[in-house]
């Protein structure tokens, strides 16, 4: 058991710091998932079944998609409708992304 | 500007070791491994006999802690109405996004009922596995979200969706108002405990949780169908 729960702790750690050093914002929000993941994991494995549901629902599902919906209302991410001359605006200082 | 930063330096400085103290003095105190607390155990022998539910939790979060829970969902009520303030803008004539490809809509009319029959499961068995009206609300809240994932056009509908939160919340009040005419304390579990480990156990505890869940999952459907009609910055 231990050995897995090594493995866990050592993807969330790369996770978390994917997180960090990512540039795309829904790369960012894929890898901040997985350390959610993880984390649900873990509460398993620990029997704590309740709060694993809990994390894995909320943390990894709801706030992801949650975080996407947010990131496209503020214009750092925009569904790639391929319309010609549906072009991203360039926000200052900030690269668009698609 | 120099000043400044070094300024904010040292309150950074000095706000890290007052917290650094304050921890340490904690650790200090607490025998690890050992929890102080008494309550644990006491209620992992009270609650079968007394509750009737074989999920330990839901005993601890529906009939010990109810009104915790039900501040809770005040809480979440809140948040939700607030974001709903902030959002609340008509989407008007704005164009809805295309359809999504063929595999997302595929996935999303599969995943519908699969969500919903699972969404439900774990709401009715709140009181016998883990799980219960807050998680599987989540899932009924994502089930509702799919559909519009894959056909943005198609729009979810925001009264119904209002009406089933406030049914729902009122319910869990008007259970909790019921012990009260029964001369037993706010949101005591009514009906008998029953057969440990069967669907109808526990007395209220399952319409509480159906309560929650239905609250939870329409609150939260009806926020990620409002962000998601938003739309784009314009």
């Amino acid at each position: 058991m231990e050995w897995l729960v090594l493995i866990i702790v050592v993807v969330m750690l790369g996770a978390a710091v994917a997180v960090l050093l990512l540039q795309h914002y829904l790369a960012v929000l894929a890898a901040w998932s997985v350390v959610s993941l993880g984390l649900s994991v873990l509460f398993v494995i620990v029997r704590a079944p309740d709060v694993a549901m809990t994390e894995a629902a909320i943390g990894a599902g709801l706030s992801s998609v949650l975080f996407a919906l947010v990131l496209r209302r503020v214009g750092l991410w925009r569904i790639d409708t391929g319309v010609p001359g549906d072009a991203v605006k360039k926000l200052p200082g900030r690269e668009p992304q698609r | 500007m120099r000043q400044y930063n070094s300024m904010r330096r040292l309150t950074s400085l000095l706000f890290l070791a007052g917290l650094g103290l304050l921890l340490a003095a904690i650790l200090q105190r607490l025998n690890f491994g050992q929890p102080p607390m008494i309550v644990g155990d006491a209620i992992n022998a009270a609650a079968p006999a007394q509750v009737g539910a074989a999920n330990l939790v839901t005993s601890v979060v529906l009939a010990y802690r109810g009104f915790d829970t039900l501040l809770e969902l005040t809480i979440l009520f809140t948040a939700a109405t607030a974001a709903g303030l902030a959002l609340g803008r008509e989407p008007g004539d704005r164009l809805a996004d295309p359809e999504a490809g063929p595999i997302v809509r595929a996935g999303a009319d599969l995943f519908f009922p699969l969500l919903l029959v699972v969404g439900l499961y774990i709401i009715f068995h709140g009181h016998l596995t883990p799980g219960g009206g807050f998680q599987g609300g989540v899932i009924l809240a994502a089930a509702f979200f799919m559909p519009q994932l894959a056909r943005p056009a198609s729009r979810l509908e925001h009264r119904m969706t209002t009406l089933i939160e406030g049914l729902a919340g009122a319910t869990f009040i008007l259970i909790g108002l019921l012990a009260l005419f029964e001369g037993e304390a706010f949101l005591t579990p009514l009906l008998g405990v029953g057969t440990l480990g069967t669907l109808l156990s526990a007395g209220t505890l399952p319409m509480l949780y159906l309560a929650v869940g239905l609250k939870v999952g329409a609150e939260l459907a009806g926020l990620l169908a409002s962000l998601a009609e938003m739309g784009a910055e314009e």
